[in-house]
């Protein structure tokens, strides 16, 4: 209980957090040129002045700026994201359409990044200097750096193009019509490529703070009790050091939680998934302002959610937070 | 009799590019059943590397290429490592230093000492939390069947090395070695972790190698003493013999180091008052803002004490005592929450702004940590002539007085163009000194300066502060957790406890005729006690 | 600028410093790679003098098959060799300056934050905070929708979103440093705060900065060629990521028109890290023995 009320004092001191967001990219997209009536125009093929005046008192935008925050801000306090000119829907609409493909593909990038970076990193420090830790920290250093939209484009020439196992691109196969099971490893064997390619970098990440974090803690005093206990080394690792170098990693995760969500913008874009991510790229260049607002409003809110997660999850994993250090 | 434990000429060699090739030279020891060995040696003598390589847990690269540690018919430095971890723990047992790391902060103390049986016996899961709570218990914690299922950072410190010692005594090991186990404790809690370590050693009759700098403790708890210094023992015999016969001329200047506890005869104190704390108070809250789940620490309670010009003033207490606060509080590092400070006619609380920066040389302080409180990055006469630039004195002027004062404090002048990092701990001590005293301060406040310091270089170190009053007509506030330093230089002296002044006055008649119950306790907690009032004999 | 210098090398004796870094053969490869890229930068304009995205030569030349292009040419006959030199400079160019907008941010806000803590610290740190719970790729597709996507303002907005990471390690660094006994003394000596913050503790608070600088330029060249990609970036420089993404219309057949640019990307974010690595190893020599 101790722990919910001190996750729910965080979640709750992120509000502020929230709101400073969206006033302040409501007040940088006020900055744009060409505000929704235009994007709409442009998509019919331009009207006159008339039509575009009466547009902008429809959707509000003939009142001062301080005026239009606070309507925003009043609607949001409603869930009424506004209404997509470009996509003829609420934005609200257009984003819970978009949302499980990409919440599907980080569990998944995240899943695959977390549970190897560990597995790699455990490696990599219990043989440190020796060949198995300079070939994994050398692949990962290697993953480190590779774009992970060239690694995606790479993929698919391998494995869509020669290989021919694994498509190309898209969430589904629709044409086939498969449902429940069959359509469930339809969606898995679409995954599979954006999932490596939106998870290799955090796969490096991880290795790296994993392995470190095992140096350090293998240094550290109750290591050397554990030691002369007598106890073996494999012993000392999964019941010593294992739950203290995974403190780090959990953190990780709630600040790498953004950057995930970035990086789905792109990888979504290589695979041709209908995400979130995409959809934000669409509305950066069709200019769908209220969109875009829409999808900063509701990345905020996933990465305030995975954080108020991780902090749960960390206090499970450190009885010093719970008890009220 | 059979010795337990028989160290035979056993040389520890170090890697390559360390300052020396050997830690450890032929060192020859043994330790008899029921007995109580002490090795002791100040740091780099050697004698933590002893007990870490009778354990054979040496950091890497560090090795053993000589000599036989010879233990229940084996010689432990030829075992394979399976054979040599069946003999940790249940064998030898170790407890450390510092109760506040040693133990795994994720897990519960009961698991923890469950896993000692665990890994060595095959008891069922419940004749094991019977054996944990036993030992608990005979290690006299309060309630240990709750302390089964707590966390180490909800036990106090004396508490967790009470758990260590559970755990290392689970299996009642023939030999325990204890590396400096009291050292990170609070004077009282010392002494009842000492009568308890000497209580249990002497119901289970084991062997005890009992590492520690410090003699008064050697007088407390040993039977025999090994005195080491640079690798190699240099004295060995009964503790009677080693404390009052001295042969060694490195234990004979060892022991002289030690600060006697009696004070010596008292100096002509002036009537002038330079500095008065009245009423100073200093509270902190920490945890949850607005809310109940804030924690009042009163770390300074309604504070009183006057300092007279050219005296000493001591102000001892224990950890958490509030006297570190109250120094700082009298620098200005603190802001008190109320009360009064004056420094001659000036209340220095009142001061702000620029008033504050400019009064700021007249009170200087000298700091505890050598490493800590000089920035690696500034040669050592930049930071002595660093104050008077600071208060206009022109660079030239600031540096040529920075030699003097490195003269002054007994370095050589022609040293200043060094970083701190190649002084050593003494001589940084001393830049530290020099710096506080470039800005010829009306009163100096020391913290602890000594305590980070090995026992000759804290003799020397507190001669020339000692040298330096007298000569510069010094008035101090001496803070300090070790009673015999106290003796050694104030006039006057407060302790404190929990924020309080619980009895002050004059040095001697505190000491000698302390009339508060916990002046009392402290005084008679000091390991060794008789050794330290009396070593002449 | 100079007085940070010479207080940052002060006490560290760079020989032994450049002996350390030099100990590691990987750094060494970083630095070679490095060095390679910043050559291949150099000579571009020496080497491939005409415009880089003008028309060279047929379109889809396989690499080796006409011996004028040996790296080939893209879908639209532009000479890919040309473009990979011409690229280093930019990819260099936008990594040097995102970088350096990035650190003085993160350092300055870091610095005043770690150091005066209180209040300062709880708003620098809610801003701070803002910015890492809005993805960074998505505040920086926002950035360029509103300020055009030109050269300068794509830099300056990878700088912008990049800010955050080294302001929260200055800001730790700070909280240690700002207890400490001679940051104290210092305080104890009537020293003015900016001088505590700039001349005392920022040198000491420094190295693991710079050594984190690596990781932020190799995000940055990563940034960049990402939005390049997605074509936001600047359309008339040569860049690698541009060429990426135009490569992607012939991935099936000349996979090789985005496959060569890639490569550069990586060798060069990696010879980024491998030098921040090494910079680490050398300037904590204890930890890498263990």
């Amino acid at each position: 209980m101790r722990i919910l009320s001190l996750a729910l004092k965080r979640l709750a001191a992120s509000l502020p957090t929230l709101v400073f967001i969206l006033v302040g990219m409501f007040l940088l997209l006020k900055l744009a040129p060409g505000d929704t009536v235009d994007a709409l125009l442009a998509q019919m093929g331009g009207a006159d002045a008339n039509v575009a005046a009466d547009l902008r008192s429809f959707y509000g935008l003939d009142m001062s700026v301080a005026a239009q925050l606070g309507n925003y801000l009043w609607r949001l306090v409603r869930f009424d994201l506004g209404f997509s000119a470009i996509y003829g829907k609420p934005v609200a609409t257009v984003i819970v359409e978009r949302l499980p493909a990409t919440l599907l593909l980080m569990i998944s990038a995240l899943s695959f990044a977390f549970f190897f970076g560990l597995v790699l990193g455990v490696l990599a420090a219990r043989r440190v200097n020796r060949w198995p830790d300079t070939l994994i920290s050398t692949v990962g250093l290697i993953f480190y750096a590779t774009p992970s939209f060239w690694f995606g484009l790479m993929a698919i020439v391998v494995f869509s193009v020669y290989l021919q196992w694994l498509p190309a691109g898209g969430f589904e196969d629709i044409t086939t019509g498969h449902v429940g099971l069959a359509r469930t490893l339809d969606i898995a064997r679409h995954l599979i490529l954006p999932t490596l390619t939106l998870g290799l970098i955090f796969l490096a990440i991880y290795l790296r703070i994993m392995r470190a974090s095992m140096l350090e803690v293998l240094n550290l005093d109750f290591v050397r009790t554990a030691r002369s206990k007598g106890l073996d080394e494999t012993r000392i690792v999964t019941r010593h050091v294992l739950r203290n170098a995974l403190l780090p990693m959990v953190t990780l995760i709630g600040l790498q939680a953004g950057t995930m969500l970035g990086g789905s913008v792109v990888v979504e874009s290589v695979f041709s998934l209908p995400g979130l991510g995409r959809l934000a790229y669409e509305a950066v260049v069709q200019r769908d302002l209220n969109t875009l607002l829409g999808i900063v409003f509701i990345s905020a809110l996933l990465v305030i959610i995975i954080n108020f997660l991780v902090d749960l999850v960390y206090a499970r994993l450190d009885p010093r937070i719970a008890g009220g250090g | 009799m059979n010795a337990l434990l028989k160290l035979e000429g056993l040389s520890v060699r170090l890697p390559q590019g360390a300052d020396r090739s050997h830690a450890l030279r032929e060192v020859s020891l043994s330790l008899q059943p029921n007995e109580i060995l002490c090795v002791v040696g100040e740091s780099g003598s050697g004698k933590s590397m002893t007990a870490n390589a009778v354990m054979r847990l040496l950091p890497t690269g560090v090795v053993i290429d000589q000599g036989q540690v010879m233990f229940g018919g084996r010689d432990l430095a030829s075992l394979d490592e399976a054979e040599m971890r069946a003999v940790r723990g249940a064998g030898i047992a170790m407890i450390f230093q510092e109760p506040m790391t040693a133990l795994n902060p994720l897990r519960t103390i009961g698991d923890q000492i469950g896993e000692m049986l665990k890994i060595h016996t095959q008891l069922s899961a419940s004749a094991i939390s019977a054996r944990v709570l036993e030992r608990l218990a005979e290690v006299r914690i309060p309630d240990p069947a709750m302390t089964i299922r707590a966390y180490p950072h909800e036990l106090s410190g004396g508490q967790r090395q009470r758990a260590m010692i559970a755990m290392a005594l689970a299996l009642d090991p023939k030999v325990l070695i204890a590396d400096e186990p009291t050292t990170a404790l609070d004077v009282t809690t010392q002494a009842q972790i000492l009568a308890l370590i000497r209580d249990l050693q002497a119901r289970k009759g084991t062997g005890v190698l009992f590492i520690t700098h410090d003699f008064g403790v050697v007088a407390e708890i040993a039977d025999r003493v090994a005195v080491m210094q640079h690798g190699k023992v240099v004295e060995l015999g009964t503790t009677h013999e080693v404390l009052r016969h001295p042969q060694h001329p490195y234990t004979r200047q060892l022991i002289g180091a030690v600060p006697q506890l009696k004070a010596p005869p008292p100096r002509a104190i002036s009537a002038e008052t330079i500095l008065s704390i009245e009423d100073v108070s200093k509270t902190y809250r920490t945890g949850g803002f607005l809310r109940r789940g804030a924690r009042v620490t009163h770390a300074v309670r309604d504070v009183s004490l006057n300092l007279p010009k050219g005296g000493t003033l001591g102000i001892v207490g224990e950890s958490g005592s509030g006297k570190s606060t109250l120094a700082r509080c009298i620098v200005r590092l603190i802001e008190p929450d109320k009360g009064v400070i004056r420094l001659g006619a000036t209340n220095i609380l009142a001061l702000g702004g620029e008033d504050l920066r400019r009064q700021r040389a007249r009170v200087q302080m000298v700091f505890q940590d050598p490493f800590g409180s000089l920035n690696p990055r500034r040669k050592a006469g930049d930071l002595v002539a660093q104050g008077p630039i600071i208060h206009g004195v022109p660079r030239a002027e600031a540096e040529a007085r920075a030699k003097e004062l490195f003269e002054l404090v007994g370095l050589d002048p022609a040293s200043t163009d060094r970083f701190p990092h190649e002084f050593s701990g003494g001589q940084r001590q001393r830049i530290g000194l020099a710096r506080a005293l470039a800005l010829q301060p009306d009163v100096l406040v020391a913290d602890e300066p000594v305590s980070a310091l090995d026992v000759s270089v804290q003799a020397q170190v507190l001669k020339l502060l000692a040298d330096l009053r007298t000569r510069l007509g010094l008035s101090l506030v001496f803070i300090t957790h070790d009673l015999r330093v106290a003796a050694q230089v104030c006039d006057l002296v407060a302790v404190m406890k929990d924020g309080l002044v619980v009895e002050s006055g004059p040095t001697a008649q505190v000491f000698e005729h302390p009339e508060h119950a916990y002046t009392q306790a402290l005084l008679g907690s000091i390991p060794g006690r008789s050794f330290a009032l009396n070593q002449d004999g | 600028m100079q007085g940070l210098i010479r207080a940052l090398l002060a006490g560290v004796e760079v020989m032994t410093l450049l002996r350390a870094y030099c100990r590691s053969p990987s750094a060494v490869a970083g630095l070679l790679l490095l060095a390679l890229v910043v050559v291949m930068a150099t000579t571009a304009g020496w080497l491939f003098p005409r415009d880089p995205l003008a028309l060279a030569g047929r379109p889809l030349v396989w690499p080796g098959d006409n011996p004028r292009f040996y790296l080939g040419t893209d879908n639209s006959g532009r000479d890919i060799a040309a473009q990979i030199f011409h690229g280093a400079r930019i990819s260099l160019l936008i990594g040097l300056v995102a970088t350096s907008i990035a650190i003085v941010i993160g350092v300055v806000i870091g610095a005043i934050s770690g150091y005066y803590g209180g209040w300062v610290d709880t708003a620098l740190m809610r801003v701070t905070e803002a910015f890492q719970t809005l993805p960074n790729f998505l505040l920086l597709l926002v950035l360029v929708a509103v300020f055009g996507s030109n050269l300068m303002t794509v830099t300056i907005a990878i700088g912008v979103v990049s800010w955050p990471a080294p302001a929260r390690l200055t800001r730790a660094e700070f909280l240690s440093f700002r207890n400490r006994e001679f940051v104290q003394a210092c305080r104890t000596l009537g020293m003015k705060d900016r001088q505590i913050i700039f001349r005392e503790i920022l040198p000491n608070a420094l190295p693991p900065v710079i050594v984190y600088a690596s990781v932020v330029m190799a995000v940055a060249i990563l940034l960049e060629s990402a939005l390049a990609f997605l074509r936001l970036s600047d359309p008339n420089v040569a860049s690698w990521g541009n060429l990426i993404g135009l490569g992607r219309d012939v991935l099936r057949i000349q996979w090789y028109v985005s496959a060569i640019p890639g490569l550069a990307i990586l060798l060069t974010v990696l010879a980024v890290s491998l030098v921040g690595q090494g910079l680490n190893d050398a300037l904590n020599p204890r930890l890498k023995g263990r």
